[in-house]
């Protein structure tokens, strides 16, 4: 008995153990185990120290531009490098314009989507419909703006606009001439790469809650469609609107697809058919070529803007799904 | 009070309805696949892999400088993200349980959702600005940063895939816990955490804002880590947003092949993954 424990702790079989140096050895704390928790614990403790030195130094570049502008750099709209005058509500404006647009598209669709892959599709059918939802995800930012200016801008402007300005230019937010580029077009793009986003965690959600509120919702003598609608929806309602806001993070940091089909153009415009620009696409733009140091800090404080948005934004879609599906890695598979 | 008849036909239409979204949501992909293949084949020749950029007007210019200058960089940021994230990830699984392990999840997470763009201008005051120049360098490390958040939250479910009854295995014969943990756990979870990594690679190897003000983009074939760089995903969005018809069709040859890459890469690892969760 003595033998097999010895040979267990020592696997080298070294000289037989005295009881002190056994019980030494069966102390829970060995000193490997110290040394090798501490180093995973730092290297842990990078990710975090990360966060903070991105926030630190976009303060701190930022900071020219903040004492010269103020807080009236939030609601300005002069963007004028040679003067040196720089107010970013345009940028602003049209990052949350054009992620809301994607919003409008996206949610709907997404959440049918979710509700498909988890209720109501034959089970041979889940798995490679959901992987073909997710691969929209894995397609690079640079291709959806590739195909955005060479495809979706001309099926928007010769063929679908024709179409549709009948109805439509009645409507505010349709209105002046459509040449292409423009809020609408970024807010399709978007739309498309948020869907696998918001479907995905979604999807996770449903299929977290309990299979009894799916019972009780058919035993009380509703069709699957109500027991979707009245039971499972409400049931994850939390955690779907933390799918939607994850959505929408996705959405207000996207850069080369909406650099490369809204037009860039530094003005505040209610209307969808007009060009218009992001926070991350004046930076994609302008950054390399800054010609003052208070515009390279003026886009630095646009970028802090944007990245205190972001984090705002994603901290609260976690921890609204993180009630639903506990601590799961939901979302940071679904890349 | 609803009729029956009625309830049943909106429960029908309603399934109807997402029949339709989940085929609506799959177009753009077919779509965008037929589109790239259409266009992007006629351009893809021997040229293409073996010659850099020509200067406009020349013929028999290719992407190799592109193509090479994608696996340096996307190497760098692996040579640098994968040991931090992997280690965030067995930390994660293996002593997360805590109060810093959730502080850690909730950043890696937060940073996961933080834009590439913001990455790319950090990368830029870090690396660039001190160096004096644009390098590849600072792309590799640049893309590094958005790897590990991915990497770590991948590594730590294939971690915790594995079942327990081998920790208690490895402990009962008189492991400690570090040896249980790195030869037991991790070399078990090790196909999972190369497929993690896969994952990874596919989600940066196709980033271009990162890229923009770090690896800059060259026209001329390079291989100095230390100066600018091409890259697949720049290559093609100054392609792209050129006036030649030429460089667009090249645009979209190199958009086949970089989707192409990040296709088969995340296929894999996905099937690889699917694999490991029914296993477990």
């Amino acid at each position: 008995m003595t033998d097999v424990a010895a040979t267990a702790l020592e696997p080298e079989a070294g000289p037989r153990l005295t009881a002190e140096e056994r019980w030494r050895a069966l102390r829970t704390v060995s000193r490997g185990d110290v040394i090798y928790r501490s180093v995973l614990t730092i290297l842990a403790l990078l990710l975090p120290l990360l966060l903070v030195l991105i926030a630190a130094e976009l303060v701190v570049n930022a900071m020219p531009a903040l004492s010269k502008f103020g807080l009236g750099f939030l609601t300005r709209s002069t963007w004028d490098p040679v003067q040196g005058e720089f107010g970013a509500l345009p940028l602003i404006f049209g990052t949350l314009y054009s992620s809301l647009v994607a919003l409008v598209i996206a949610v709907p669709l997404a959440l049918a989507c979710a509700v498909f892959l988890t209720e109501f599709a034959p089970r041979w059918l889940r798995t490679p419909v959901g992987t073909l939802i997710e691969l929209l995800a894995a397609v690079p930012s640079v291709i959806y703006g590739l195909w955005g200016i060479f495809v979706l801008i001309p099926l928007l402007r010769d063929h679908l606009w024709p179409v549709a300005r009948h109805v439509l230019r009645w409507i505010p937010v349709f209105g002046g001439v459509f040449y292409g580029p423009s809020v609408l077009a970024a807010g399709v793009i978007l739309s498309i790469m948020i869907l696998p986003y918001i479907a995905a965690v979604s999807r996770e959600v449903l299929l977290a809650v309990p299979p009894s509120q799916r019972e009780a919702g058919l035993a009380l003598g509703g069709t699957r469609w109500e027991t979707v609608w009245r039971v499972i929806l409400p049931y994850g309602r939390a955690g779907i609107i933390g799918a939607v806001i994850l959505g929408l993070g996705r959405a207000l940091g996207e850069t080369m697809a909406v650099t490369m089909v809204i037009g860039n153009r530094h003005e505040v415009s209610a209307s969808l058919l007009q060009p218009g620009y992001t926070i991350a696409a004046a930076i994609a733009n302008e950054f390399a070529e800054a010609v003052s140091d208070v515009h390279l800090s003026a886009l630095f404080l646009a970028g802090a803007v944007l990245f205190l948005i972001t984090i705002v934004v994603n901290a609260l879609a976690r921890v609204l799904v993180w009630r639903v599906a506990r601590g799961s890695a939901v979302g940071s598979t679904a890349v | 009070m609803h009729g029956r008849l009625a309830r049943r036909l909106v429960g029908s239409t309603m399934t109807g309805l997402t029949y339709g979204a989940a085929a609506l949501a799959i177009l753009p992909l077919a779509v965008i696949l037929a589109m790239l293949l259409v266009k992007g084949t006629g351009s893809i020749d021997w040229n293409f892999f073996t010659k850099a950029a020509v200067p406009f007007g020349e013929k028999g210019g290719g992407f190799s400088h592109a193509i090479v200058g994608t696996l340096i960089v996307v190497g760098l940021a692996c040579a640098v993200g994968v040991p931090i994230g992997v280690a965030t990830g067995i930390f994660l699984a293996e002593f997360g349980g805590g109060r810093l392990g959730f502080t850690v999840r909730f950043v890696a997470d937060v940073l996961n959702g933080v834009p590439s763009i913001v990455i790319g201008i950090f990368a830029w005051t870090w690396l660039v600005k001190p160096m004096g120049h644009f390098s590849a360098l600072a792309g590799g490390c640049a893309l590094g940063m958005i790897l590990v958040p991915i990497l770590a939250r991948t590594t730590e479910e294939m971690v915790r895939l594995v079942p327990n009854s081998l920790r208690e295995a490895a402990l009962a014969l008189g492991y400690p816990r570090w040896r249980t943990s790195l030869v037991v756990v991790v070399r078990t979870a090790a196909a999972g955490i190369v497929t993690g990594c896969l994952v990874a690679v596919a989600r940066v190897a196709g980033e271009t804002a990162p890229l923009l003000f770090t690896a800059l983009g060259n026209q001329y074939f390079s291989t100095r880590l230390a100066g600018p760089m091409a890259a697949l995903p720049l290559q093609i969005y100054v392609y792209a947003l050129g006036p030649y018809d030429e460089w667009h069709r090249q645009a979209w040859a190199g958009a086949l092949v970089l989707i192409v890459l990040v296709l088969a890469l995340s296929l894999f690892a996905r099937a690889v993954i699917r694999a490991k969760r029914q296993h477990a």
